[in-house]
């Protein structure tokens, strides 16, 4: 099997130094829109410069280089455990190269191992077996630990909010989800949203949402129209980037519906900073695609 | 733009309102979960006996936060190897975990400010007026500007708490940061906690 690590190395570099274009495009919009002047739109003036100067330099966009979490499509046939091997390798690697902070810390002794290297959840890889005909795709999204404090699960109905076991509920819940996150997750954010699940399910797939383009359409015209409502209802609040007031809290949505118990209405909240930094490499015939 | 040279004094911090934008220069010092809950074991709620590392790391800390910042971040930094260190990615981490500690802290060193993003509770609020002292919020992300704005590494304790918690003694130089909580009570966070609220009660009518 084709020794990747160099190349998953070279994914985790450009993850974490260089934006995502929507990303970056959007950011740009959103500054436009700020009162000239404001703090607000000073806020997106030094994002975008520093992401200029992250792209430049091949230094991190943040330092916070969040938890790596890795989504694998192999063709049918491909050893998993090579896989696996080859990304923990290239994650210490990049770490030497401080294309990663040293961000695994054992929860129970409190020792950091230096390196990145974690346990069987550090770092996160997904594996998910394709057609034996089809290339390898690795997706890699870095999730920082401010926003990732600031996600948040409901559990519906909730009283407290009004909100009951529909679309209608899950509007709510979220809503109250940007307006709990203030600046605290870096805002300006991406709300990625999970509705069912059991609670580990629900999670997960409120971050793989995270996975799709800024401004994409949801397949689904219902959550579609859910998704651009609650973007626009919460840049209403008037949050604004880092919570310094103004109108962008929020640069997208993202919906998907899982299967649940009849018992449980989970709705998970993933909360992706405006350092959204997610990037896609392809493997054809030994040739290597990035995104 | 505002410009403020450290250590700060006491009528600088009381000029300072909420919502201001300010260029810090001068030497400070990094510290976040590990470090102040350090210094609140050894030296406040005096829970732990310090050792003699403590003590020396105690008295070499004091004159730099007299009159100066502590900066909650976590960087990351290059020359670990060789200790010749420099600064790569160095933007604030979110400070509102150190809500315990922070006020103490203040005052067991006199210290001017914190740098940080999210903004801090009311204990922090009320130790920001105590000690005088005031919270200054940095750009959450922007590591590569801010690392640029680090001139120079001047030392480092405590790197066994691992390189983001350690204490990295620091030399900037126009840090770009806006006071979010002043020393007179005001607070621009709770400001847009309550405006927004207010929006987000009308929309849960909906
Ligand atoms: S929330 Fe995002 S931008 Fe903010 S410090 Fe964490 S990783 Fe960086």
């Amino acid at each position: 099997m084709q020794d990747l690590t160099k190349d998953i190395l070279e994914l985790v570099r450009r993850t974490s130094t260089d934006l995502p274009a929507d990303v970056e495009k959007k950011l740009r919009e959103s500054y436009a829109q700020e009162a000239d002047g404001s703090a607000a739109q000073g806020a997106l003036d030094t994002i975008l410069q520093n992401v200029e100067l992250a792209r430049k330099n091949s230094t991190p966009i943040c330092q916070d280089t969040g938890t790596p979490l890795f989504y694998v499509h192999y063709p049918e046939g491909m050893s998993t455990r090579k896989l696996k091997k080859m990304i923990t390798d290239a994650v210490v690697e990049a770490t030497k190269h401080n294309y990663l902070r040293p961000n695994s810390v054992n929860a129970i002794t409190g020792k950091n191992t230096g390196n990145n290297s974690g346990d069987e959840h550090y770092p996160t890889i997904h594996f998910e077996e394709v057609d034996e005909d089809q290339p390898l795709t690795i997706d890699l999204m870095l999730k920082g630990g401010g926003c990732e404090n600031v996600g948040i699960q409901y559990k519906l109905p909730n009283t407290n909010l009004g909100a009951g076991r529909d679309l209608a509920g899950v509007r709510k819940v979220v809503l109250d989800a940007v307006h709990q996150a203030q600046g605290k997750g870096c805002a300006p954010g991406v709300l990625g949203v999970a509705v069912g699940g059991d609670r580990g399910a629900s999670y997960l797939a409120s971050k793989e949402t995270l996975l799709r383009q800024i401004g994409d359409e949801n397949a689904n015209p219902e959550l579609d129209a859910m998704e651009k409502q609650i973007t626009e209802e919460a840049n209403g609040m008037g949050i604004g980037p880092m919570g310094f007031g103004g109108k962008t809290t929020v640069l997208d949505t993202k919906i998907k519906g899982l299967h649940r118990l009849p018992a449980s209405y989970f709705v998970s909240v993933s909360y992706m900073c405006w350092a959204y930094r997610r990037r896609k490499m392809t493997v054809q015939n030994g040739e290597v695609i990035y995104e | 733009m505002k410009k403020l040279t450290l250590p700060i004094s006491d009528d600088e911090i009381r000029a300072l309102k909420v919502g201001e934008p300010v260029l810090l220069s001068g030497v400070m010092m990094t510290g976040r979960d590990a470090v102040h809950k350090w210094l609140n074991d050894r030296f406040i709620a005096k829970k732990v006996e310090p050792s003699e590392d403590d003590l020396a790391v105690y008295e070499a800390i004091k004159p730099i936060l007299n009159g100066g910042i502590i900066y909650h971040c976590g960087p990351v930094v290059g020359g670990v190897e060789t200790g010749d260190y420099k600064f790569i990615a160095a933007g604030p981490t979110t400070s509102i975990r150190e809500e315990p500690y922070q006020a103490d802290v203040m005052k067991l060193f006199n210290l001017k400010g914190v740098i940080g993003k999210g903004g801090m509770g009311p204990k922090t609020l009320q130790g920001c007026q105590d000690t005088p002292a005031v919270y200054f919020h940095a750009i959450g992300g922007a590591a590569s500007l801010i690392a640029q704005r680090v001139e120079k590494v001047l030392g480092v304790h405590k790197l066994d708490f691992g390189v983001p918690e350690a204490m990295w003694v620091i030399q900037v130089k126009d840090f770009p940061v806006v006071v979010t909580m002043d020393s007179h009570g005001g607070s621009q966070h709770a400001i847009v906690e309550e405006e927004s609220k207010a929006v987000l009660e009308d929309l849960l009518q909906k």
